[in-house]
């Protein structure tokens, strides 16, 4: 299937010769690549190939040893991960991330933690500013519940779900962030064809309806062919390929680290 | 009446985000406020009013406070005791010292937000220690406490072995003295405080509370602050805890030394919260009255039965009854009584037609 044939002028994100280990292991060696205001990026490797490390590198939660990391102008050579969020990426993880006490609504709603800004008195008296906080950020985060279609579990707490719908209000808590840069590990993995289909839609919609731009890890080949502008391709920690979907299909080194096993 | 959802359809946001959204609620929650001021006090006895009515508004309390810490924030504390007595000692000084201050709501305020500094101090440790390693600093803390009311004679106006009495006690004008004044004092400060509780929980620093709780990393990543969230959590614990104490200091003692807020105490309020229900306010005050109430009733009990039982046997008894209960409701129910009663309720919902 042909990829959705589309320029981005702007970079919003650029990664130079990252290159980050654990004791002796390598997850990255030298990565360098850049994700462009819009588009929908996607990170794609075999088990191992340092594609979460990538991702956890972006949003400040590892610190490569090299390299440095340039988002919206601003090089850095780290981040801490509430600096990433202020700074409007927000992310989800592989192995769901949710907090499970709290149900679907309160946990859409920590996504706009950085919005809501009353002190300790106003909100224990729960008056005036406070209250208005509340509903407004309530009303923002119902949208977000009707786009995903969960308004059926609203109030249910999210340790109950099950893992398809799980993945569908992380998702949501990653959106009520409003982020310019949406980081997605793996959001279809466990899914059903339905489900999948369902979360590509999101997927795509947010980035059509929204204008943001998509870094997504995906294992499921026909999806990231379908959905992602470009794809970057990692193997044992390098990069070894980079491009539209068609140059990737075409290249011969992926083909022969990644598609020609078990594809 | 029956217990039904149904047909109380929400309009807006404002009113699907009330305390209380369903109306039968509302009304049961409204009239036993009401019968505790006006009913109560008509028909309360003495031993009613010091020996139980006022021990559970203030433990309940105290129970509140330890539960914002505990049950929402998920951050394990040993240390209540030692809060309540910060609070009470610094009630005492400042009603001691500064005269003109002589009304309870600005002691007991004073007292609360001691506590909620010394709160702050000792929850440092927490950004870099959790579980059960943060229990045992705050028994450290517990510790030292204990150890700086019984040797710090400043702060016990140099009375041997720190004992201290206060008396003469005004609240804006109204002078408190028997013990249906105090009761009803109590009552209105709980009744306030609760209030202030359940607003903070359910807003976006409650919020913030269980996102670390829940999940400390993914919280970090959304942009909450670990060490801010976890020290307001202390603080805002502490407060209310240290209120407490000084509650306990003054409406319920008289007068005190620093034994009556040893480890003791912050096992006894933790069992109130984990009996009553981790992250449940109404649970704070079911503890509370559980652990309240079985010593009286273990005491009714060989009357009613018949037998003879002697005191210490009584209170073996008792330390079987908790021991059990805890153990209980820590595998089987971590949301304790308060759990117990919304299964219940859920179940009136649907009732008499279950499925
Ligand atoms: N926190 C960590 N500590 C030690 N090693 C780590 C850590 N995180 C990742 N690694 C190692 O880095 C390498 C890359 O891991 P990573 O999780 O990034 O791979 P991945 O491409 O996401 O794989 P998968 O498809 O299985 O999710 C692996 O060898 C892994 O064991
Ligand atoms: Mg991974």
């Amino acid at each position: 299937m042909d990829s959705r044939l589309r320029s981005f002028p702007d970079v919003l994100l650029s990664v130079e010769n990252i290159s980050l280990s654990f004791g002796g292991v390598n997850a990255l060696t030298d990565i360098s690549f850049d994700i462009a205001k819009g588009e929908v990026r996607a990170i794609i490797g075999p088990n191992g190939a340092g594609k979460s490390s990538m991702l956890n590198c972006i949003n400040g939660f590892y610190h490569p040893q090299h390299g440095a990391i340039t988002y919206k102008g601003v090089r850095r050579n780290q981040m801490k991960p509430h600096e990433a969020a202020e700074q409007g990426i927000a992310r989800t993880f592989q192995n769901i991330a949710l907090f499970r006490g709290m149900s679907t609504l309160d946990n859409i709603m920590t996504g706009r933690n950085l919005r809501m800004k009353t002190g300790l008195l106003w909100q224990a008296l729960h008056i005036g500013p406070a209250r208005r906080e509340e509903i407004e950020h309530r009303k923002a985060v119902e949208r977000i519940i009707e786009f995903l279609e969960i308004q059926h579990i609203r109030k249910a707490p999210v340790g109950t779900l099950p893992y398809g719908l799980q993945k569908r209000v992380e998702l949501g808590r990653a959106l009520a962030a409003e982020p310019e840069l949406l980081l997605l590990d793996e959001p279809m993995a466990g899914m059903n064809i339905e489900e999948k289909q369902d979360m590509c839609r999101f997927i795509l919609d947010v980035n059509d309806e929204f204008g943001t731009t998509i870094c997504l890890i995906e294992h499921d080949m026909s999806v990231v062919m379908d959905i992602s502008d470009r794809v970057v391709v990692l193997d044992y920690g390098r990069k070894i390929g980079d491009g539209t979907p068609d140059e990737i299909k075409k290249n011969e080194a992926v083909i022969t680290a990644y598609l020609g096993v078990g594809h | 009446m029956l217990y039904r959802e149904a047909g109380q359809f929400k309009t807006d946001y404002a009113a699907d985000q009330q305390i209380f959204p369903i109306l039968q609620d509302r009304i049961f929650v409204f009239g036993v406020i009401a019968a505790a001021f006006a009913i109560v006090p008509a028909i309360a006895s003495e031993y009613l009013y010091t020996e139980i009515l006022i021990p559970f508004l203030i433990l309940s309390l105290a129970a509140i406070g330890l539960n914002i810490l505990v049950g929402y924030c998920g951050q394990v504390s040993l240390g209540t005791g030692g809060f309540m007595a910060v609070g009470a000692y610094a009630a005492y000084n400042l009603w001691l010292r500064v005269p003109e201050a002589n009304n309870l709501v600005v002691v007991f305020l004073f007292g609360g937000l001691m506590a909620a500094a010394v709160g702050i101090l000792f929850g440092l440790p927490s950004l870099r220690i959790k579980g059960f390693y943060l229990a045992v600093a705050t028994l450290a803390s517990q510790f030292f406490l204990d150890w700086l009311f019984a040797r710090v004679k400043w702060l016990t106006n140099y009375t041997p072995s720190g004992s201290v009495a206060v008396g003469d006690l005004h609240v804006f004008g109204w002078r408190i003295d028997g013990p249906a004044d105090r009761y009803l004092l109590i009552l209105g400060m709980v009744v306030v405080a609760t209030i202030v509780a359940k607003n903070l929980v359910r807003g976006h620093i409650g919020r913030s509370w269980m996102a670390i709780r829940d999940m400390d990393i993914a919280a970090e990543i959304i942009g909450f602050r670990p060490l801010r969230t976890k020290l307001l959590a202390f603080a805002v614990s502490s407060f209310f805890i240290g209120v407490a104490g000084a509650m306990w200091g003054f409406l319920r003692l008289g007068s005190w030394e620093p034994l009556a807020f040893d480890i003791n105490r912050s096992f006894q309020i933790l069992f109130m919260v984990i009996i009553g229900g981790l992250g449940s306010l109404v649970g704070s005050f079911m503890g509370a009255a559980f652990i309240v109430l079985t010593p009286v009733l273990l005491n009714q009990l060989p009357g009613w039965l018949g037998v003879n039982m002697s005191t210490a046997m009584i209170s073996h008894l008792e330390f079987m009854v908790f021991g059990a209960m805890i153990v209980f409701f820590l595998i089987v129910e971590p949301h304790g009584l308060a759990r117990l009663w919304a299964v219940a309720k859920e179940k009136l919902r649907l009732w008499p037609f279950p499925h």
